[in-house]
């Protein structure tokens, strides 16, 4: 038996204890480990990603472009509900990939992103066999005793993978040095076993709300790409990949509005995702063109917070903020 | 390329942001998988490998502009790209030869005005390429630039945007576009005014581009790199900031702000200090038949702390006290915790001000409201503080944490130090953030040095930078 657990994982695994000794020397990842590029150009990238309905602006779609050329990982950050998530999402469907995700939290740990010892069942194990001393102690320590987290499934599938390690910015900083090692090299040390290389590089995507700093050590490893809310025009592209029944003139009015909202300084800028709800319900009301009294009777869905909502009315029905003041405001910028 | 590349990066780091040579690498190896006559495309490319930080962008997306001008300008127009670079070198010679007057241009209003018109029709159909030409033309001919003058160009920008009457522009861009409005009704003329707002925005853009580019066809990327050099953003002196600048700053921290409140009330709950939980060690033993292999333990549960936060807003710390007052605003926002005082000779609780929603409003609301002067208006810390211990100094205790925002810089009043002594002992820490280089501690009427000893640690405080040191020292 214990024969077979060796052949099950020595494909993968540096065998026996010596944690990754002979391995570090070689810092880079093989070249023949890696995947062919997934994309041919950062255009192919944009298309395909349109193809799922997700509207990527050059910044995106260059950055997933380098992050398959050059196996890094990307650290997308930005404000809440601008699609970081879905980034990441629609790749794994583009690239007919398994999504495995890290949802972090606080207090995340490596039993919990890494892998754990199922000691249950090594307990269990131990007890079966009795007081037969022969039972060498490596037994325990195998494959079946192995409980695979997040990372190391993702590190070990066959198959294409995309990582997302979601709301990064939650977990403790001493928790971030846990990733470090799989984003860098790609593999997992396990003191018991070795060190787990990956079979394929799978493409990794790591967000923030960018609540606190992330630490030089991780922010070094990464690709940073830095989300924004969409301009209006793709805004009004958005809407229109992803709201059925909208009209042209709909979706370019609800993207407009949402556009001077945003300049509003709110507690809470609407996201796309609340775009996307409150056009949905305009469509579902029958709304063909936001007027004044449309806007005022939904903008509760586009708006969570009751002075928000206030001050966003307040900025749009107000004729006072005339011509003039708007023109001289861009001059002073 | 790579000398470009080299120049651009050793210019990032000259601006202060903070590029590894292990990011330096990824960004040659990046700039050699992506087509290189794309300028959108290498800006991203290299920013997702150089800039790691969103308030650097800014400073990034200037350098890069400065250092790729030449690449950045063929993409406005594929076939007059040859003939554009000509006539800006023209523009340079002609602007040589002919000494400029400031209102050299003004005398050929006909030009102007066939130009203002010109650029109108460009920008009510939102056409950029003869937008972009239009806006070649009229550097060429009003901006005047006299060569190798080490400046940035703002002054030529503000010549070119005044001679094409860039304000009656916006103001006849915004009437057209309410005309067209479908739906006239207020709403729609508030879009139509937003969105001539943006048009005008991006032909000040595409002005500000054709000048920087004529600059560094004249005196190279890096001498322009450096006359347009400004700090970034956690760089910037609270004391000589402009409106702008204050502005930029806010965005960086509320973040910073949110940090420095966690880590005031720290509640220590790391480690297992806490005793053994038995029934919580029996019940976890079940799953492994019997055997306690993971023993629980009760973890110390200490009372919620308070942050005490104490400012001075008087008039010689003007603009700190501006930057104060929106920090307080920030951490109150993000921690019920947070009790706010602003004090000039008398002191007042501001805690229930800055409770609203609204930045603006809660600002003039302090200022309208708190009752902060006693006698003149001029600081007098011994008094604030000693009222302060007078009404406050029953409500705080060792769960407490007490900042000090100020310059200590008393008016020869008396110091009130006992107070700061006394508080020492029935709070947990006390910390001074003074606005001042430290060189200036202590002199002239600063009697900073009377109230250091009392306090836990007096921090040098003018840049975000430095508040993010701060921080980070109340990590340990």
């Amino acid at each position: 038996m214990n024969q077979d657990v060796n052949q099950d994982v020595s494909s993968d695994v540096i065998p026996d204890g010596r944690p990754d000794v002979s391995s570090d020397v070689n810092q880079d990842v093989d070249p023949d480990r890696r995947l062919p590029g997934r994309f041919e150009s950062i255009d192919s990238v944009r298309e395909r990603l349109g193809e799922v309905a997700y509207l990527a602006d050059a910044g995106a779609a260059g950055v997933v472009f380098l992050a398959d050329r050059l196996g890094k990982p990307v650290l997308v950050e930005g404000p809440a509900g601008v699609g970081k998530t879905e980034l990441a999402k629609s790749v794994a469907k583009i690239t007919a990939s398994r999504l495995i995700r890290l949802q972090c939290y606080e207090g995340l740990d490596e039993s919990k992103a890494l892998y754990e010892w199922n000691y249950r069942k090594q307990l269990l194990h131990i007890q079966s066999a009795g007081t037969s001393e022969a039972e060498p102690e490596r037994d325990i320590f195998g494959e079946e005793f192995l409980l695979e987290r997040p990372l190391l499934a993702a590190i070990r599938s066959s198959e294409p993978v995309v990582l997302l390690i979601d709301e990064v910015d939650r977990i403790e900083m001493e928790t971030e040095a846990l990733l470090l090692e799989v984003l860098s090299d790609y593999q997992v040390s396990i003191p018991e076993m070795g060190t787990v290389r990956a079979a394929q590089v799978p493409l990794v995507f790591l967000t923030s709300n960018s609540t606190r700093e992330l630490s030089e050590a991780l922010v070094r490893r990464c690709l940073y790409l830095h989300m924004d809310y969409p301009d209006a025009e793709r805004e009004r592209r958005i809407i229109r990949a992803r709201v059925p029944g909208v009209s042209e003139r709909l979706a370019d009015q609800v993207a407009r509005i949402v556009r001077l909202v945003r300049t509003v300084e709110l507690k809470k800028q609407p996201s796309v995702a609340e775009t996307l709800d409150w056009a949905r319900t305009l469509v579902l009301l029958g709304i063909e063109s936001v007027g004044p009294e449309e806007a005022r009777d939904t903008l509760h869905v586009l708006c969570k917070h009751a002075s928000d909502i206030e001050k966003a009315a307040k900025e749009l029905f107000t004729v006072g903020a005339d011509v003039q003041a708007g023109a001289d405001n861009a001059m002073e910028r | 390329m790579l000398d470009v590349l080299e120049g651009l990066i050793s210019e990032l780091r000259e601006v202060g942001v903070p590029v590894s040579l292990a990011e330096s690498l990824d960004a040659a190896e990046a700039v050699m998988q992506v087509p290189l006559d794309d300028a959108v495309v290498l800006k991203q490319v290299l920013g997702a490998t150089l800039v790691k930080s969103s308030t650097h962008w800014k400073a990034f997306e200037t350098v890069f502009d400065i250092y790729f001008s030449h690449q950045l300008s063929p993409r406005t127009g594929d076939e007059d790209s040859a003939d554009a670079t000509d006539a800006g070198q023209g523009s340079v010679i002609t602007a040589a030869d002919a000494p400029p007057s400031p209102l050299g241009a003004a005398g050929d209003g006909g030009i102007a005005g066939s130009m203002t018109d010109a650029l109108m029709a460009a920008l009510l159909r939102m056409d950029r390429r003869s937008l972009a030409m239009l806006a070649r033309r009229a550097v060429a001919q009003f901006a005047g630039i006299v060569p190798k003058r080490p400046v940035a160009g703002t002054y030529y920008l503000f010549r070119t945007l005044r001679n094409v009457d860039f304000d009656g522009l916006g103001a006849r861009l915004a009437r057209e576009l309410m005309a067209q409005s479908e739906p006239e009704d207020a709403l729609g003329e508030r879009l139509a005014a937003d969105e001539a707002a943006r048009r005008m925005e991006m032909l000040r853009e595409q002005v500000a581009g054709e000048i920087r580019r004529l600059l560094v066809a004249d005196r190279g990327a890096q001498a322009v790199a450096r006359t347009a050099r400004r700090p970034l953003p956690e760089d910037v002196d609270f004391m000589h900031a402009t409106h702008e600048e204050l502005q930029a700053m806010r965005l960086a921290l509320q973040p910073l702000a949110r940090k420095l409140a966690t880590r005031m009330s720290w509640k220590r709950r790391h480690g297992r200090k806490g005793p053994l939980d038995f029934r919580g060690t029996i019940r976890r033993s079940l799953s492994t038949g019997g055997v306690p292999v993971e023993p629980a333990f009760k973890y110390p549960r200490p009372a919620r702390p308070e942050i005490f936060v104490l400012a001075d807003v008087s008039g010689s710390v003007a603009s700190f006290s501006r930057f104060t007052l929106q920090m307080l605003y920030a951490m109150s926002s993000q921690f019920s915790r947070v009790r706010s005082f602003v004090f000039v000779d008398g002191i007042d609780e501001v805690t229930r001000f800055l409770a609203g929603r609204d930045m603006a409003q809660a600002m003039a609301k302090v200022n309208a409201e708190a009752d902060v002067t006693w006698l003149d208006g001029h600081s007098d810390y011994g008094h604030a503080f000693e009222s302060f211990w007078e009404r406050f100094g029953r409500e705080v205790n060792e769960r407490c944490s007490v900042i000090i925002l100020g310059d200590a810089r008393n008016n020869y009043h008396a110091s009130g130090s006992w107070v700061l002594e006394e508080m020492r002992r029935h709070v947990r820490r006390i910390y001074w953030l003074n606005p001042e280089p430290r060189g200036y501690w202590g002199s002239g009427d600063s009697i900073f040095e009377q109230y250091a000893p009392h306090c836990d640690g007096s921090f040098e405080c003018r840049n975000l930078r430095q508040v993010e040191q701060f921080v980070k020292t109340l990590e340990r």
